[in-house]
């Protein structure tokens, strides 16, 4: 084979590549849309009024959720199943977005940690990469810290709100997460980078506990955290 | 908080954590509750994952190392009378590195190539460099993706049921099959091009009258080619596309001075010429 042809096969190869990527890119742009309107819907929890009606956002969220399964199935035809981790790199971003917001949906309604499974489940994807498009678990525990500085901003516009007791329920969910978060040995990567970030969520959460308990606001979470 | 209080007492798990977690109750055993437990398989899995990683990086290495080594020896081709002896030599130093990779291909039977692709794409292009060397060499044309992908078939007697991914595909029942990716092919070519920039300088310095002009018109074919995948080609292409253009530069220059020297001066004075030019070029920029 002459070099011309080897490097016209080559330039074949690179030209199907960029086509993939296209498609990938345009699906991947609905996807970080749909994202922002989930995001937008559970924004509001921060509002005053927002509290009171926590259940029925999430079920606004969760009915969003079902065009991420949507187009999430769409992605998943737009390349050859065994090459997740070669264009990986296109919805890393978006997939930890999502994984942040069904877990943030998953704390609102039932102040528990969404299970890996939980996740894949709501975004209609697997865990296990033998069996396809899956949800990395890099990405996973990336979209997890997402959610815990969300809940450290929570847990002030909830005070500010007048329910003193959610701070410190999100005070013990916070610290639990802590803890198993120091149980990975991280190497030093974005997601390492991110669990940094984790610690100075922890200080806030507890200074805005600290804060109440020094006011005496927190002698009945129990009654005060049920609405 | 809480997760303290529950240290020393390690009490039934799971049951009603989640529960015991909410009522802030002080027994409440958090080191196994199930968020620890599954932030604990998280670790087993990352730790795994990281190893691997690790496995391949200092695989890559060693097979940089040989590969860089090969090439040395190939440059002495230029001044040896025995050619054939240092291609066998070389082959026997690649045959070392292609067992490296097959250790490779055995670390990632079953899983994606590209997730550890970051790993060992050094070594890889490293091999292809040296490997390709060898091949022009011995037959003055480009080695293609196919064959070097065809040399790295590896059997492997001991387990039949090979479970094989994109990377490593389904070849003879048992066999470990390592495929090049055209991106790492193409980098481990544009890499090529400055050894054969030495190699041309070389063999110009020890008398060799043929193979600097054989150099540059495969050179030439080379970066035309490079210059027909243009920008469309992954970013590091791009970058090695100006390389490329010096060392075709140096070569071409190197035959433009044989030529017209070649005419009026004796030939046993030219190696003079060349030998202080060579110098001159290597000073210039050592890159390879």
């Amino acid at each position: 084979m002459s070099v011309t042809d080897m490097f016209s096969n080559i330039q074949g190869f690179l030209s199907a590549d960029q086509d993939i990527r296209e498609d990938i890119r345009k699906v991947v742009q609905v996807l970080e849309q749909t994202a922002r309107e989930i995001l937008t819907v559970l924004q509001s929890v921060h509002q005053p009024s927002g509290f009171k009606d926590i259940p029925s956002k999430c079920l606004r969220a969760r009915e969003l959720f079902s065009t991420v399964r949507n187009h999430i199935g769409d992605l998943k035809t737009k390349f050859p199943v065994d090459q997740y981790y070669r264009f990986h790199e296109h919805w890393r971003f978006v997939l930890q977005r999502v994984t942040f917001l069904a877990a943030f949906v998953v704390y609102l309604e039932s102040e528990s940690l969404v299970t890996r499974e939980e996740v894949a489940q709501i975004l209609g994807i697997e865990v296990d990469r033998e069996k396809g498009f899956h949800l990395d678990i890099e990405d996973y525990l990336a979209g997890v810290l997402i959610m815990a500085s969300e809940l450290s901003r929570l847990a002030v516009n909830s005070v500010t709100s007048g329910d003193y007791g959610r701070p410190l329920r999100i005070s013990r969910f916070i610290n639990e997460l802590d803890s198993g978060f120091r149980l990975l040995n991280l190497k030093n990567d974005p997601l390492r980078k991110r669990y940094d970030g984790l610690k100075y969520d922890v200080k806030k959460i507890e200074e805005v506990v600290y804060d109440l308990s020094i006011r005496g606001l927190t002698k009945d979470p129990e009654t005060a955290g049920d609405k | 908080m809480s997760k303290k209080d529950g240290e020393g007492c390690p009490r039934n798990r799971k049951q009603d954590n989640a529960q015991a977690l909410r009522m802030g109750d002080p027994a409440s055993d958090v080191s196994s509750s199930p968020v620890l437990s599954a932030f604990k398989t998280f670790q087993l899995e990352l730790d795994c994952k990281h190893d691997k990683y690790e496995r391949l990086v200092k695989l890559s290495r060693d097979i940089t190392i040989e590969s860089k080594r090969t090439i040395f020896l190939l440059h002495r081709v230029t001044s040896v009378p025995n050619v054939e002896e240092v291609l066998s030599e070389a082959e026997s130093k690649l045959d070392g590195v292609r067992l490296k990779i097959s250790q490779i291909a055995e670390e990632l039977r079953g899983e994606d190539l590209f997730q550890f692709h970051r790993a060992f794409t050094p070594g890889i292009q490293e091999y292809v460099e040296a490997v390709s060397f060898q091949h022009f060499i011995r037959n003055r044309s480009l080695i293609t993706l196919e064959e070097v992908n065809s040399k790295l078939v590896f059997l492997k007697e001991d387990r039949t049921e090979a479970k094989d991914s994109s990377a490593v595909q389904q070849g003879a029942p048992g066999a470990l099959v390592f495929q090049v990716t055209p991106t790492d092919y193409l980098l481990g070519v544009a890499d090529l091009t400055g050894e054969l920039m030495r190699m041309c300088i070389n063999s110009v310095g020890n008398g060799d009258m043929d193979t600097p002009f054989q150099l540059g018109q495969f050179l030439r074919e080379i970066h035309d080619g490079f210059s027909y995948i243009g920008n469309t080609g992954p970013y590091e292409v791009s970058k090695k596309l100006y390389t490329l253009k010096q060392s075709l530069a140096k070569v071409e220059d190197a035959c433009y001075t044989l030529r017209v020297r070649g005419s009026e001066i004796p030939r046993h004075m030219l190696a003079d010429v060349f030998t202080s030019r060579a110098a001159l070029i290597d000073t210039e920029d050592g890159v390879a």
